[in-house]
């Protein structure tokens, strides 16, 4: 094998030679888990928030079991929509097998405990500090979840951040239910199991080095919105 | 302000759905099942142009091992079958669930090993009296372990040799449950003997000092088929791209393309679908 520096030093060489493939792989890898994120943020931030502010009987335990599904396993996810989505399975006539929305759809059911379960710490701390005012003016369930989740935009702004992270450097479950089909659901992480099961160490690891980028550039890009926002409220 | 911002972010969710639809719709495509070692050598990226080209049926395949490649298409989860387990291809018809079977073309097994060869089986041609050194010396040996063909093919030997490999799983005999590429990557690096196809061998691209050390063996022989999943059993299966698929590989056409797929000069895959024996 090559030693770790030379190995490195070819995938910076890579990293500026994109060419059309590895474009398209990066595009769908960023549209999958975007898509993904999006919709556990749709689901998640405001069933975190329900949880985190109103008191109803097995809130507890649906707290738990909400930080527990934090740590599903990729791949059982990926076997249990393979099963769903399977043409011998109950949404087989979706025919969403080996399709990017069968990727699209673990990933959400991945992202979205995380989403829930940091929204529910984040929104009940706030909601402590508000319980008060809340009950003195008598404002409504839904205006107070919308409050709540407006209040606390930027905190969940970095939720949003984590499930994104997930998501975009998860492979077992993609690769399970998209199968790694050149141009079809090839994204960055599969292609790089791919590349390193033929022992292309070099081009797995600047594979690796381009995802990590891509990520920064998403995290910086939201920060520096959020910077923006932040100014523009105080200006 | 905040009905805006969540009347904004519902607009968002729907325009990406909207994309997400955009992406399936094309129809002109057959799912093949099939396996890692077609896959990592490069050669369906060799050959698949060349056919889509022809026919503009696009070709997606699933690369896996042969062993789930089967379970996926019992399930209906593709339209063609390619994979390399004789007797596991002939149940498969046999059970109904493919229409028939053929050969397509054939390449080899051989074993790889560390430059030291602690088990000292360099040059031999006889895989048993290679596997009887290797358990007599205890060397490791990385088996894939994962119900593939080359792992039927491995267990098929050790039976032939009379050894209960199993038995040592965990000492010299590591199981590492994953595709070719996995296990040759494991067992480098623990300078394990291997046992591979040829052709993700001499495609692969981290031999470290390995080398072949066993090498033209009838018995590690490898041939591969093709078999249509049965439009009877799994309606959706679109059986006239598919069989039009098979013909090609079949066809003069399509062997001349397997056999004109080299790597650094080495021809991996040795056409043989008109050998009789379909």
């Amino acid at each position: 094998m090559d030693s770790f520096w030379s190995v490195l030093g070819g995938a910076f060489a890579l990293v500026f030679a994109l060419d059309p493939d590895l474009l398209e792989i990066i595009g769908l890898s960023m549209r999958v888990t975007l898509t993904a994120v999006l919709f556990a943020c749709l689901i998640g931030l405001p069933l975190g928030a329900a949880v985190g502010a109103f008191r109803f009987p097995g809130r507890t335990l649906l707290a738990v079991i909400l930080n527990a599904l934090m740590g599903l396993p990729p791949v059982v996810v990926g076997l249990v929509v393979y099963l769903l989505l399977s043409a011998s399975g109950p949404l087989g006539p979706l025919r969403l097998l080996y399709t990017p929305g069968a990727m699209i759809i673990a990933q959400m059911i991945i992202v979205m405990p995380i989403v829930a379960a940091l929204t529910r710490q984040v929104v009940e701390d706030i909601d402590r500090e508000y319980a008060e005012q809340f009950a003195s003016l008598g404002v409504g369930a839904l205006d107070r979840l919308l409050s709540l989740l407006w209040d606390a935009r930027y905190s969940l702004l970095t939720v949003t951040l984590a499930g994104f992270g997930r998501a975009v450097a998860e492979v077992g479950a993609v690769l399970i239910v998209g199968g790694n089909i050149n141009h079809v659901t090839r994204v960055m992480t599969t292609t790089i199991a791919l590349e390193t099961s033929k022992g292309n160490l070099q081009l797995a690891l600047a594979l690796g080095v381009i995802l990590l980028l891509i990520a920064f550039s998403v995290n910086a890009c939201v920060m520096a919105l959020r910077a923006s926002a932040v100014r523009a409220a105080y200006a | 302000m905040n009905r805006r911002f969540f009347a904004a972010i519902l607009a968002a969710a729907l325009i990406g759905s909207a994309t997400v639809q955009s992406a399936s719709g094309e129809d002109r495509f057959i799912v093949v099942q099939s396996t890692t070692s077609t896959q990592n050598s490069g050669l369906f990226d060799e050959i698949l142009p060349e056919f889509q080209e022809k026919s503009g049926i696009e070709v997606r395949v699933v690369a896996v091992g042969t062993g789930q490649a089967i379970r996926n298409a019992a399930n209906g989860d593709g339209d063609v079958l390619l994979v390399h387990s004789k007797p596991s291809e002939e149940k498969f018809v046999a059970d109904g669930l493919g229409v028939s079977r053929a050969d397509v073309m054939y390449n080899d097994f051989v074993i790889v090993g560390p430059d030291a060869d602690p088990a000292g089986i360099a040059g031999g041609r006889d895989v048993i009296a290679a596997l009887k050194a290797i358990a007599k010396g205890a060397a490791p040996f990385a088996s894939r372990g994962d119900d593939s063909g080359t792992h039927k093919a491995e267990l098929r030997l050790w039976k032939a040799a009379d050894i209960d490999a199993g038995a040592e799983s965990g000492s010299w005999y590591r199981e590492t449950g994953s595709g070719m590429g996995a296990t040759l990557n494991t067992g480098i690096g623990m300078d394990a003997y291997i046992m591979t196809d040829r052709a993700t061998w001499i495609a692969f691209g981290n031999k470290g000092s390995h080398q072949i050390l066993v090498e033209g063996d009838p018995r590690m022989f490898n041939q591969y088929g093709v078999i249509l999943v049965s439009p009877k059993i799994h309606p959706h299966v679109k059986a006239e791209m598919a069989q039009t698929f098979i013909d090609w590989l079949l066809s003069r056409e399509g062997q001349q393309a397997i056999a004109g797929y080299k790597v650094d000069g080495q021809q991996l895959f040795f056409p043989n679908a008109n050998d009789g024996s379909s």
